[in-house]
């Protein structure tokens, strides 16, 4: 050290940082860092935990009763992402384009009630469209009924086709608020002497959307994007509340948090298997460090970003 | 001029699609609400009526409810779970941003990207761990390993959001509170804390959302009677009553009021929030 004089060992900073640093690190860091170890051990019957390298990963993807369960919910998994990405995002951009319309009057209460649904429980919205989509109330058939379309009622939430999908739109309806709201806080803080000029020279109202909003607003699509992903790859609650630990009928709901869990805690006919859990938290672990390195590393990188 | 007559149709669409979109999003919860007031035959018979009148008004589904299940011990669980860890992540949260945003010092970089970590990465991945410490600490069945763990979720975004709004404090003010003898505790307590109010609260309201809502933890770390959250409370009183329509329209009512309710008194800040740095100046 060749600085003249050196500063007196600062004690505060360390008093500042500990308290956030030690919970965060014990109740965050530390089991994530051990549930991924333990995705290398097995117990025998008598409870004896032992080093078994990658064999709980030889029985994931080697075993056909394991290997079925995880491509079936990493497929579903994937579609729940999908659907998120083609429904939702869309309405987000359209409800957030409409609402950033200048003279918009109500634009605090349109705002306001439509983000209302994102702050409720999943378990609750679960429910909720339970009750109105259930043949037993018949809300849903007699509107239907009411706009001519009642022939087009199926019971979707219990049909093995039609459950999985009906599940993401009550996802994609609840959460729409989120990309709505930060669609329209980007569309907002883009300046209005560009668009004035774009006007002056004659482009449409259209064109003004699609060549000059929708580039400016290209990452905060990404951020959203990215958001979904971990947010649907971590998903359980709204399938676990209506669907149950089984995500029945017949697994066809099944997605990656709903397998963790009956992994871990068992089922009627299986014995809950902490070291299997680990196994299938780490393949979560992995799906989604994939994802989110694809979107820092590459997806982050290639978007234009435009000084404003 | 011509401009704002040419643009009436396209606001009239606009108000077309944001009326059609604000009644989907608030019908199912309206509907859920109304019925939950009304006798069995009323809520089968009239699903959309409003719950007024002879043989229509009924508050059955409340009694039940209440008689069986203990909802307002679930609710002031959620609440002591949902402000502890508030109130340790915003102390915490706000300390250790401070200290990021302040001093320079070794592994500053390295220590801001350590606590960001768990922004992308979900903490239910770590389950399994969580639940064996929280059996060696014999914490199980308590509302302080909730607590705590959502202390842990809830730290990340928190340090990165207040970190930044940190570094907008004057540096002219901070050294002038040194030149009068200020300590570094009483210049983040007194001075730092107070200017970045506005995020705080903010982080504050992304803070307590996930946790009030969340099932996870709740279902695997506090199960039993004594520590339910109200999430947890209403998903097993629905389970066991699954036949019971008065029931579990009143138990959806429960769950969903409070929250409407902050949410009537909260929503500009939480909305404004979300959409600050975009107002334009």
């Amino acid at each position: 050290m060749s600085t003249p004089h050196r500063r007196p060992f600062r004690f505060h900073i360390i008093v500042f940082l500990a308290p956030a640093t030690i919970v965060y690190t014990l109740f965050m860091i530390w089991p994530l860092a051990d549930t991924l170890r333990l995705s290398f051990f097995d117990a025998n019957s008598d409870g004896v935990r032992s080093f078994v390298g990658t064999e709980n990963y030889e029985t994931l993807f080697g075993d056909e009763r394991w290997s079925s369960q995880f491509w079936n919910a990493f497929v579903n998994n994937f579609i729940l992402f999908a659907i998120h990405m083609v429904v939702q995002n869309p309405i987000g951009i359209l409800l957030a384009a409409l609402l950033s319309m200048p003279a918009l009057r109500l634009r605090n209460t349109y705002r306001t009630l439509l983000f209302m649904p994102t702050l409720l429980s999943v378990v609750i919205i679960g429910f909720v469209w339970q009750l109105i989509l259930s043949p037993i109330w018949g809300v849903s058939s007699s509107i239907l009924d009411a706009i001519g379309l009642g022939s087009l009622f199926a019971p979707w939430l219990g049909l093995e086709s039609s459950a999985l999908i009906t599940l993401s739109l009550i996802s994609v309806w609840q959460y729409v608020g989120i990309p709505m709201l930060l669609i329209y806080a980007a569309l907002l803080a883009i300046p209005d002497e560009l668009i004035d000029a774009a006007h002056v020279d004659g482009t449409s109202g259209w064109n003004i959307f699609w060549k000059i909003k929708l580039p400016l607003i290209l990452p905060t699509i990404g951020v959203i994007s990215i958001l979904t992903f971990v947010g649907n790859f971590n998903a359980f609650d709204l399938i676990y509340a209506v669907k149950g630990a089984l995500a029945g009928p017949n697994f066809s709901t099944d997605i990656l948090g709903t397998f963790l869990y009956r992994t871990f805690f068992g089922q009627q006919l299986q014995l809950g298997d902490r070291y299997m859990g680990a196994t299938v938290a780490t393949m979560m672990f992995l799906i989604i460090l994939t994802g989110v390195c694809l979107y820092l590393f590459v997806i982050q990188r290639r978007i234009q970003r435009y000084e404003l | 001029m011509n401009k704002a007559r040419r643009s009436l149709p396209t606001l009239f669409a606009a108000h077309g699609i944001l009326l059609a979109y604000t009644v989907l999003s608030v019908f199912p919860v309206v509907l859920i609400i109304i019925n939950s007031f009304k006798s069995r035959r009323a809520i089968f018979g009239d699903p959309m009526g409003l719950p007024i009148g002879e043989g229509v008004f009924d508050l059955v589904g409340y009694q039940t409810v209440l008689q069986n299940a203990d909802f307002f011990g679930y609710f002031a669980n959620s609440l002591i779970v949902t402000l502890g860890a508030l109130l340790f992540v915003l102390v915490a949260g706000s300390m250790a941003a401070f200290a990021l945003a302040e001093y320079r010092f070794r592994m500053n970089t390295l220590m801001a990207l350590y606590l960001a970590l768990g922004i992308m990465i979900p903490i239910r991945l770590g389950t399994i761990g969580i639940l064996e410490l929280v059996v060696n600490l014999g914490l199980i069945n308590t509302l302080w390993a909730l607590i705590l763990v959502y202390t842990a979720q809830g730290l990340p975004l928190t340090i990165f959001i207040l970190s930044e709004f940190m570094r907008t404090v004057s540096k002219e003010l901070k050294d002038a509170a040194r030149v009068d003898g200020l300590s570094e505790y009483r210049i983040y307590f007194q001075l730092a804390l107070p200017l970045v109010r506005p995020a705080i609260a903010t982080v504050a309201v992304f803070t307590m959302i996930p946790i009030w809502n969340d099932l996870w933890f709740p279902l695997i770390l506090a199960p039993g009677e004594e520590t339910k959250t109200i999430t947890l409370g209403a998903q097993q009183f629905i389970g066991q009553f699954e036949t019971n329509w008065n029931a579990i329209l009143a138990a959806l009512t429960l769950a969903i009021v409070p929250v409407l309710v902050l949410y009537a008194i909260f929503s500009r800040q939480l909305v404004r929030g979300i959409t600050s740095g975009a107002v334009k100046g």
